[in-house]
């Protein structure tokens, strides 16, 4: 009876939420837009210093979401580690004896490797940049991983440090740099606008791929009664 | 009545979905599964509600690419988190629930 009646409230509250979402929705959408944000970007696509709208607004319009997120993602990659007793990597019952694994792994990780670089590359002036590229960085480290290959930067060290903080501290330095140096916070001197873009992205990269693959490394391992627990997450 | 409005009703469904499963389901894992969903919801609103007034907007994408890679992150962390609960407690749900760990929905 009581699952009834809290199952029907909980329905009813859904049903409203997704009602009155609907409802504004409807609304937003039958009024006329109150400024005209794409035309604006083309009209200063020119001075961001890339050709991509989206890597325009992502590194240099709204860069200060994208210094926020890759602080987000070190933290989360900071809890995740912390929470993480990790085993020894080259530990035989982590590794999965699959012949296909292997052949994909000498094929995919060349090529994903040179797609990264290619994605990173083509986020200058199409789809692309430095989130899709660390995506598929860390996909290759998971296949990596999962194929037991050592993998000695992923254990808590200097290393892992360096790489989780690399991408956040350079964002960071070229932000207070060019505040100190009498702009705005994150506003980017004008002619080195370019470099300093694809050099903040590839840091992100690197960074990125480090954060995902180590919050998915640091999955705890059991104890003693499912060792194949690392292995399967 | 555009496809880009489509996508953004679409979206307010997923909300409502994800909604009724994050205070429904009692397992931990489904409860991320549906938050995640809510998210989706949340994403698809953000980029199929400006499409509509005005072709393509980059930058909702960019700012939906932003929350596609915190959400990434946000759902690795709850993750771990919920498998160190679970070696810590043994338990799959959270304790006062009034659902028991073993009898959630299925």
């Amino acid at each position: 009876m009581i699952r009834t009646l809290r199952i029907l409230a909980i329905t009813l509250a859904c049903v409203a939420f997704t009602g009155m979402l609907a409802t504004s929705i409807w609304t937003i959408a039958g009024n006329s837009d109150p400024g005209n944000l794409p035309q604006l970007l083309s009209e200063n696509l020119d001075r961001s210093g890339v050709e991509h709208p989206v890597t325009a607004v992502l590194l240099n319009f709204r860069s200060y979401d994208t210094l926020l997120e890759i602080g987000v993602l070190v933290i989360a990659g900071i809890a995740g580690i912390s929470m993480a007793k990790t085993a020894s990597l080259e530990d035989p019952q982590l590794r999965t004896a699959d012949s296909l694994l292997y052949a994909l792994q000498r094929w995919f990780v060349p090529l994903m490797l040179v797609l990264a670089g290619y994605l990173l590359w083509a986020g200058a002036d199409r789809p692309g940049g430095a989130f899709q590229a660390g995506a598929v960085l860390a996909a290759t480290g998971v296949l990596l991983r999962l194929g037991g290959v050592p993998m000695e930067f992923l254990r808590p060290g200097l290393l892992l440090r360096l790489g989780l903080a690399l991408g956040f501290t350079v964002f960071l330095l070229v932000a207070v740099a060019s505040a100190i140096a009498g702009d705005a916070f994150l506003a980017y001197p004008p002619g080195m606008t370019k470099t300093l873009i694809v050099v903040i992205e590839s840091v992100l990269t690197l960074s990125i791929a480090m954060v995902l693959l180590a919050l998915f490394v640091s999955a705890p391992v059991n104890d003693a009664e499912d060792p194949e627990e690392g292995s399967s997450s | 009545m555009t496809s880009s409005l489509l996508y953004a009703l679409a979206g307010a469904i997923l909300c409502g979905i994800g909604l009724f499963g994050l205070l429904w389901l009692s397992h931990l894992l489904r409860k991320l599964l549906a938050f995640n969903i809510m998210g989706s919801g949340v994403f698809l609103v953000m980029v199929g509600l400006p499409q509509h007034q005005g072709g393509p907007d980059p930058v909702p994408q960019a700012l939906v690419l932003t929350g596609i890679v915190v959400a990434i992150a946000a759902t690795a962390l709850a993750v771990v988190l919920i498998r160190r609960y679970f070696h810590l407690s043994g338990m799959t749900g959270l304790e006062d629930e009034p659902a028991s760990p073993e009898r959630g929905p299925e």
